[in-house]
């Protein structure tokens, strides 16, 4: 069984500090620690669970900057087989719709027969849950989306449940399927010291094109299998003019940073006088009673 | 797909064994304001197994002109059968604008519709308007243009999305931000049917068994909301917080710090990642105030809060200020209602 999983490296913007923003309102990038993004996390671990139960190939794809290879090495760590790195300056600055062209380009470029897609439900930037659908479409194969396990593999079929908005259902489709997985529903293994001692020192291919790399270092690389290959826009099929920021139909007109506008604030002292006089003017407004 | 600036202003209309879904009438609410905006008419297009009296619901909320799409298929929902049946109303309606809840029906669907007819998708809107925008790189000016306004990376950031040349401009938005308007039952409009076949393909996700659970929480619709956070310590006692909301007739809101101590379940959870609220009242007890907090309860018409730390962000922002211990202010809040109540009687 073939099995991809979509990852991205993405800003923790959980845990922003003073200095993310900057003082004319964009995104302080440099600032922002990267991290996994957490459901595609669990995206993988559900990949990894199958792989250990039936038995299949499970390939990692990134779309990002060259250090987005750090994921991948964290993937190699935790169990993937093969991983690639889908860079390219052209692809900068693409829409989900964008984005879901170049990585459906790049998994049939990649991994001939698949049989399960799976990506995170959707990444802690964007927030949007878009290019998961969005691939399924481009790939012509059914999705199954807020998936929260996997309850048999078999015979070309797989029964899934999933979340609805009335509550879970138990759904069944036949393979190839792209599956979006839901944050939280599993607990994502960590890097085992054998793989991590192996794919430590991994590189992808930007870096092994960097001056102090010698060929002697590339052949060391390649003999023991640790290059990570890079995908460039010359690897894939795609038409230009639908990707990048000038293929993209969604512009960002403009962005502004979360000021706390200072409002006219009562203070009321935390007494019981106090509190009657807050609740009596509530109940003259007509908020409360 | 090819521009129709005259085109509709439309709505995805969610439904549940025949009942439509409350985000699909907030949509209709906002839909004909921005349709009288834009001197066009309101559609909704209802995908379902019988139409039935939706249709005359739909129009007494602001639908102009209702597409209905009837097959046995389209009972429950599934991605492949809506996005057909939805891609085919597009066609035949060709809208400069479709809004979809942003439920996980919606999320689900958009994206595979916006993918079918290539067009873009701006996700989890909190507000909409129109405007104009000028590409000053190419001199070009774009007049009436769908702003699709929306919270961004986790909260810290609002962008404003358009969609200059690729139409229809479509969006998911949040559930509870846009207001329903008044029924009026004696509107009228036009019903348009739209026939679609479905094959083995479009039927290959096939539904099993469905857990419904029942949703106990109402926090989108209440009108005073008492909410705690980590300030509030430990499980037990955020069933004061429970015991308090009860005594006001209040729904109960959390933090994400609150729900990830597991002192109460994810559907209470306020905020970026979880619901959004606009109620009257909204009590924020030992909640710090955090951006992605702030984006889910901001639009409540006072905001009361209390923390014993005097500098906690959300003083920036609350309308009413106590600093002081919950355990000692939420009793007093208490006595202090009751005696309302009882000089009200």
């Amino acid at each position: 069984m073939e099995i991809v999983v979509l990852v991205k490296q993405v800003p923790d913007t959980a845990n922003v500090g003073a200095d993310a923003m900057k003082e004319d309102g964009t995104v302080n990038r440099a600032a922002l620690k990267t991290v996994f993004n957490p459901d595609d996390l669990n995206a993988l671990e559900m990949a990894l669970e199958i792989k250990e139960r039936y038995g299949a190939n499970v390939s990692v794809i990134t779309m990002g900057p060259p250090k987005a290879v750090e994921i991948l090495k964290e993937s190699l760590y935790r169990g993937a087989d093969k991983v690639y790195l889908l860079s390219d300056p052209k692809f900068a600055g693409s829409d989900t719709l964008a984005t879901s062209l170049i990585l459906k380009s790049a998994i049939e470029a990649k991994v001939k027969n698949f049989d399960i897609i799976m990506a995170g439900r959707q990444a802690i930037d964007g927030d949007t849950a878009q290019v998961g659908p969005q691939i399924a479409e481009k790939l012509n194969v059914p999705q199954v989306t807020f998936v929260t396990d996997v309850e048999e593999v078999k015979n070309g079929k797989m029964r899934l449940s999933r979340l609805s908005d009335e509550g879970t259902e138990i759904v069944e489709c036949k393979t190839p399927v792209l599956l979006t997985v839901e944050g939280g529903v599993n607990n994502p293994r960590p890097p085992r010291v054998k793989r991590l001692l192996k794919y430590v020192n991994a590189m992808s291919s930007f870096q092994m094109n960097e001056d102090w790399v010698t060929d002697e270092d590339v052949e060391y690389l390649k003999k023991r299998e640790l290059e990570i290959p890079v995908i460039s826009f010359c690897d894939i099929v795609v038409n230009p003019e639908y990707i990048g920021l000038a293929g993209s139909p969604t512009r960002v007109k403009e962005i502004h940073s979360v000021v706390f506008k200072s409002i006219e604030t009562k203070d009321y002292p935390a007494n019981q006088d106090g509190i009657n006089n807050m609740m009596k003017e509530l109940v003259s407004e007509h908020i409360i009673g | 797909m090819e521009k129709n600036k005259y085109g509709h202003v439309a709505v995805f209309i969610q439904q549940h064994n025949s009942k439509i879904e409350a985000v699909s009438l907030e949509l209709l609410g906002r839909a004909t304001e921005l349709a009288k905006e834009l001197d066009t008419k309101v559609s909704a297009y209802l995908p379902c197994e019988k139409a039935g009296e939706m249709t005359k619901a739909l129009f007494s909320y602001g639908a102009d002109y209702v597409y209905t799409i009837e097959n046995k298929e389209l009972k429950d929902f599934r991605s492949l059968p809506y996005t057909k049946a939805v891609v085919e109303a597009v066609k035949k309606d060709a809208p400069c604008i479709v809004l979809f809840g942003a439920t996980r029906t919606g999320r689900d669907l958009a994206p595979r519709v916006a993918s079918t007819i290539r067009s873009g998708l701006t996700a989890d809107c909190t507000e909409l308007k129109i405007g104009s925008y000028t590409d000053n790189k190419a001199g070009k000016t774009y007049e009436k243009l769908l702003y699709q306004i929306r919270p961004a990376f986790g909260g810290n950031i609002i962008a404003t999305i358009i969609n200059p040349e690729w139409h229809p401009q479509m969006a998911t938005v949040r559930e509870g931000v846009m207001k329903m308007r008044e029924p009026n039952t004696s509107r009228k409009g036009e019903v348009i049917p739209i026939n679609v076949t479905f094959s083995d393909v479009d039927l290959a996700v096939k539904i099993i068994d469905k857990v419904i659970k029942e949703k106990k929480v109402n926090l989108t619709g209440a009108n005073i909301v008492v909410a705690g956070g980590m300030g509030v310590g430990s499980k037990d006692c955020f069933c004061k917080i429970n015991e308090f909301a009860k005594i006001i007739n209040a729904e109960v809101g959390a933090s994400r710090a609150a729900v990830d101590q597991g002192w109460v379940s994810k559907e209470h959870q306020v905020g970026q990642t979880g619901v959004t609220v606009r109620p009257k009242l909204y009590i924020a007890c030992g909640i710090s105030g955090s951006v992605q907090h702030k984006a889910g309860m901001d639009q409540a018409l006072k905001i009361i809060a209390i923390n014993s730390d005097p500098e906690a962000p959300i003083f920036k922002f609350a309308h009413v200020k106590i600093v002081g211990d919950l355990n000692t202010v939420i009793p007093m809040m208490i006595e202090a209602y009751k005696k309302i109540d009882v000089s009200k009687k």
